[in-house]
């Protein structure tokens, strides 16, 4: 296979697309059968560890090089993290999501589906070298996201979540497109690689930095974004656990880590991502220890989380890397089994509230065995993947010190205590025996929830005790930026790097933690005390709620429905836009004749008159005799014109006119107006008035202006009088138009007859109608079905 | 020299203006007269913006060098047939408005004027932001709403 990579992806989503086929059979077998390919994808990527540690495997799709798009693939340390998280975690959840969901659930098939088909266009996203690639399966995965929480839209809390999540990520993706492209036009290439090997400079750069960071900062829910994600657990517990916690709400924090080495040296870039990262974890950890929900519990523990990766990824620097490449799996790995122990408790006893489990812990120790390890990591006990995470961070931020360094770092000791916490609360609130509350009854979980937490929790305790494999895989992606001293060259994740300050830090997170909890009802004092009516869910709110009354507003002011507004904003617009062109480039021409013949003089005058009389006439039939004689008048000015062809289809087509204005004017009423209706208000008549003639006057001054620049009559010209002998005619007008432009002349025609088939049918219609109801007296009665639909 | 002469500019004025004001009423026939008359404007603007008067361009008659251009002439005799075109449906048209309504007004759309009256779209986003409604008792993120089996579907 040429191109592994892209067949990987595209396996995923055929694979997604023939899956209802098997969820007819079985729909546990469906799940089993989506978890084979994510399997495959984690022993593809683990056999390729070698080449992810040395320069990494790429491959591009030379689709349209032209227009830079060349969707390019690229498996580096990153990459294969991302994979464990992906592939692994996603086989995982889907063999999980087998027992989760029931035998005859009937959300099933579209969820297995759906979930193998995120996993595919996740899988794009991760590997993606090409920024444009990057975000088309950024989008795809906003849509899966969507589908995935939206569920079956009958719950009003899916939808509102859903719609959510795709406004606020989708309103990110926008706006990163735009820095994409800013980013890839100032780079001449939109390969990431590329890009970040010799960072374009320049203030488009900084601009474009900014467009992407907001697509990032959006997806991965950094403040004040954030509320999406707690909004989003409406969706089955499988769905959150992998989509809100181990891999799509990474992809905002793996654009950052892709970007970072070319640009974490620009205070444009690293300082909004490490404050807004600092804030985000402080308020995610802080909301965590107030909630009684398990589910949200953990997801304000994701926001918290993602908020410390963004700051690890965007602060740069060797030890701050190692830090975050080693958190990002980290956080998988504890994350994900965390929410499938919330959806094993939430199964077997029937909720999630915290206030409502008791004694769990006594009935399940397997369950908590597994719990403490996950917790255990994300609070940063020593042995497990998160406290080698946590060392290294903060050894990132307290060896090179300065005001930056310890304010981070103590920023991030504040955070870190909150998640221990945090951590704390979730294992008390989930398995405690809790005074006066009954002890709740519990099943015993099936063994299909159970193994794959206790494989990805037991993953945490392995690689944390051999930090091998993981410092092989962070120092690959670290070594992008220069060591600054012998102490980050020589830096490697251990188990123990002697007594420290940051082993200090971690001590004071634990310690500090394990007292926030047991201060729980002062925590909560304080919480209440610090309570606002300002939120960031708030925000969201009256944001949408803004758009929709503006949009309403705008409708109803553009849409009037009246065809005389319609007219008149058009009639405007003409004055405004040409009218200005003309006003500033048009030039009155000098040698204007008054007059260009005598006899012009009395037939204009006829013209004028006639007209003028059509404002004030109240008689229709008076009326047409006027539109009559104005068109009579033109037809004369065509004489004096030498247009004597013209005159004679004037005076023709003016006959017709009459006699048929005549045939309809025998049935309507005499007068115009119905002398029972109101009279027409006289202001609005007056600005009709003003529209009307300034356009009028407009279209005159143009005429003047355009035929005085205008030199000499066109070549075509010319041509026709020159080539009229050939034709047969002596008359130019009429060789042009049965000879020269003929099939102007057949469409003219053509028109003509749809015109008169069209008037004949409406004409034709009446009589129907009338035959059928033995008269319909004309503006009396309507027809049967007219009057049904008139009332 | 082609400019348009004084006297013709003011007369396509007043036939412009007299259109343009007859197409903003309201009643269908005056609409149509307007159309006519902005016609009438239209046709008479080609042909003077085409030149001075002169001799009809018919060979054998007058040298070629006097001739009218023969080519905004040829422009305006369709336009003239097709404003004709267009002049006999309309008022075929809004004969059959007088038939069916009894009347010959263009009305303001109705629902355009809902709209602009309402404050909010429907549908709004809000809707289903504002805790009104009675359908949402379960948690739709449970373990028992995933694993709710097709046989008993009532159940809700």
């Amino acid at each position: 296979m040429e191109l592994p990579l892209l067949a990987l992806v595209l396996a995923h989503l055929v694979l997604a697309a023939v899956l209802p086929l098997v969820s007819r059979r079985s729909r546990r077998a469906a799940f089993g059968v989506a978890a084979i390919l994510p399997a495959a994808t984690l022993v593809w990527g683990l056999a390729n560890l070698r080449a992810a540690l040395s320069t990494g495997l790429s491959e591009t799709v030379s689709w349209a090089p032209a227009l830079h798009l060349e969707p390019s693939f690229r498996l580096d340390a990153l990459g294969l993290v991302m994979i464990v998280l992906v592939s692994g975690l996603g086989a995982l959840i889907l063999v999980y999501s087998a027992w989760y969901f029931g035998k005859d659930s009937r959300d099933a098939p579209r969820n297995a589906a759906l979930l193998l088909a995120f996993a595919g266009v996740m899988l794009g996203l991760v590997l993606a070298d090409d920024l444009l690639t990057l975000y088309v399966f950024w989008e795809l995965t906003s849509i899966a996201s969507f589908l995935l929480v939206g569920q079956g839209g009958v719950h009003r809390a899916n939808r509102r979540a859903a719609v959510q999540a795709l406004l606020v990520t989708v309103f990110g993706g926008l706006s990163m497109l735009l820095g994409i492209v800013f980013l890839g036009e100032a780079a001449g290439t939109y390969r990431i690689s590329e890009i970040v090997a010799d960072p374009p400079p320049g203030g488009l750069v900084t601009a474009a930095l900014v467009l992407i960071l907001l697509g990032a900062l959006t997806k991965s829910a950094q403040f004040p974004f954030h509320p999406w994600l707690p909004a989003a657990m409406a969706a089955p517990t499988p769905v959150s656990a992998y989509l809100h916690a181990a891999s799509m709400v990474k992809a905002g924090v793996v654009l950052v880590a892709r970007l970072s080495p070319g640009f974490a040296g620009r205070p444009g870039w690293w300082v909004p991502i490490v404050v807004l990262g600092l804030v985000t974890m402080l308020i995610g950890g802080w909301r965590a220890q107030q909630e009684t929900d398990l589910k949200r519990l953990l997801a304000f523990g994701t926001v918290s989380q993602l908020g410390f990766l963004m700051v690890l990824f965007g602060a740069g620097g060797r030890i701050a890397e190692v830090a975050a490449l080693t958190m990002l799996l980290a956080h998988g790995l504890f994350k994900a089994p965390l929410f499938m122990v919330v959806g094993i408790v939430d199964k077997i006893t029937g909720t999630r509230d915290v206030g409502k489990l008791s004694g769990l812990g006594r009935a399940q120790p397997a369950l908590v065995v597994a719990s403490v390890l996950a917790a255990a990591s994300m609070a940063g006990i020593p042995l497990l993947l998160g406290f080698l995470g946590k060392e290294a961070a903060f050894e990132a931020f307290l060896h090179p010190g300065g005001v930056r360094g310890w304010l981070v770092g103590l920023g991030l000791l504040v955070g870190s205590v909150f998640t221990v916490a945090y951590s704390v609360r979730f294992l008390w609130g989930a398995f405690a025996t809790k005074p006066g509350v009954d002890v709740v009854d519990a099943a015993r979980p099936a063994a299909g929830l159970m193994a794959p937490t206790w494989i990805s929790a037991l993953a945490g305790l392995v690689l944390g005790c051999v930090p091998a494999v993981t410092d092989a895989l962070a120092q690959r992606y670290a070594a992008a930026y220069p060591a600054a001293d012998a102490v980050e060259s020589g830096y490697h994740l251990a188990l123990w790097h002697g007594l420290s300050l940051p082993l200090l830090f971690s001590v004071l997170a634990l310690a500090g933690g394990a007292l926030l909890h047991r201060q729980r009802a002062r925590v909560r004092a304080v919480h209440r005390a610090l309570h606002t009516p300002l939120s960031a869910q708030r925000g969201y709110e009256l944001v949408v709620g803004g758009l929709e009354r503006l949009a309403v507003l705008v409708t109803g002011r553009v849409q009037a429905g009246s065809l005389p507004v319609y007219l008149a904003v058009l009639l405007l617009t003409v004055l405004a836009v040409p009218g200005t062109a003309l006003v500033l480039g048009g030039e009155w021409p000098r040698d204007q004749p008054w007059i260009g013949a005598l006899m012009q003089i009395p037939l204009g005058l006829i013209v004028v008159v006639a007209s003028l009389a059509l404002l004030r006439v109240r008689r229709r039939f008076t009326a047409v005799l006027l539109v009559g004689a104005v068109g009579y008048a033109i037809g004369g000015l065509f004489v004096v014109d030498g247009a004597p062809d013209l005159a004679l289809a004037q005076f023709l087509v003016e006959t017709l006119t009459m006699v048929a204005f005549v045939f309809v004017l025998r049935r309507l009423p005499a007068h115009f107006d119905n002398p029972r209706a109101p009279r027409p208000n006289r202001s609005v008549q007056a600005r009709k008035a003003v529209i009307a003639s300034a356009a009028g006057v407009f279209v005159a001054i143009a005429g003047v202006v355009l035929s005085g620049a205008r030199q000499e009559p066109p070549s075509a010209s010319g041509d026709f009088i020159a080539l009229a002998p050939e034709t047969g005619a002596d008359n130019v007008i009429a060789a042009i138009l049965v000879d020269f432009r003929a099939l102007d002349t057949v469409g003219e025609i053509t028109v003509l007859l749809i015109a008169a088939a069209g008037t004949a049918s409406l004409v034709l219609a009446t009589r129907f109608d009338r035959r059928r109801r033995d008269g319909v007296r004309s503006g009396a009665g309507s027809p049967e079905h007219e009057e049904e639909i008139l009332g | 020299m082609i400019t348009l002469n004084l006297g013709m500019t003011i007369v396509l004025a007043v036939l412009y203006s007299v259109g343009f004001y007859l197409l903003l009423q309201r009643s269908l026939m005056r609409i149509l007269i307007g159309i006519v008359v902005l016609g009438h404007g239209a046709n008479l603007l080609l042909q003077l913006v085409g030149g001075p008067p002169a001799r009809a361009p018919v060979l054998g008659t007058a040298p070629p060098e006097l001739f009218a251009d023969p080519l905004p002439q040829a422009l305006a005799l369709t336009a003239i047939v097709i404003t004709f075109a267009m002049t006999t449906y309309l008022l075929a048209l809004g004969y059959r408005s007088w038939v069916l309504v009894g009347h010959d007004e263009v009305q303001d759309d109705v629902e355009d004027r809902r709209i602009a009256e309402r404050e909010r779209p429907e549908g709004s986003m809000s809707d289903d932001t504002a805790d009104t409604g009675t359908d949402d008792d379960e948690d739709p993120g449970s373990a028992a709403a995933s694993s709710e089996p097709a046989a008993t579907g009532g159940r809700r």
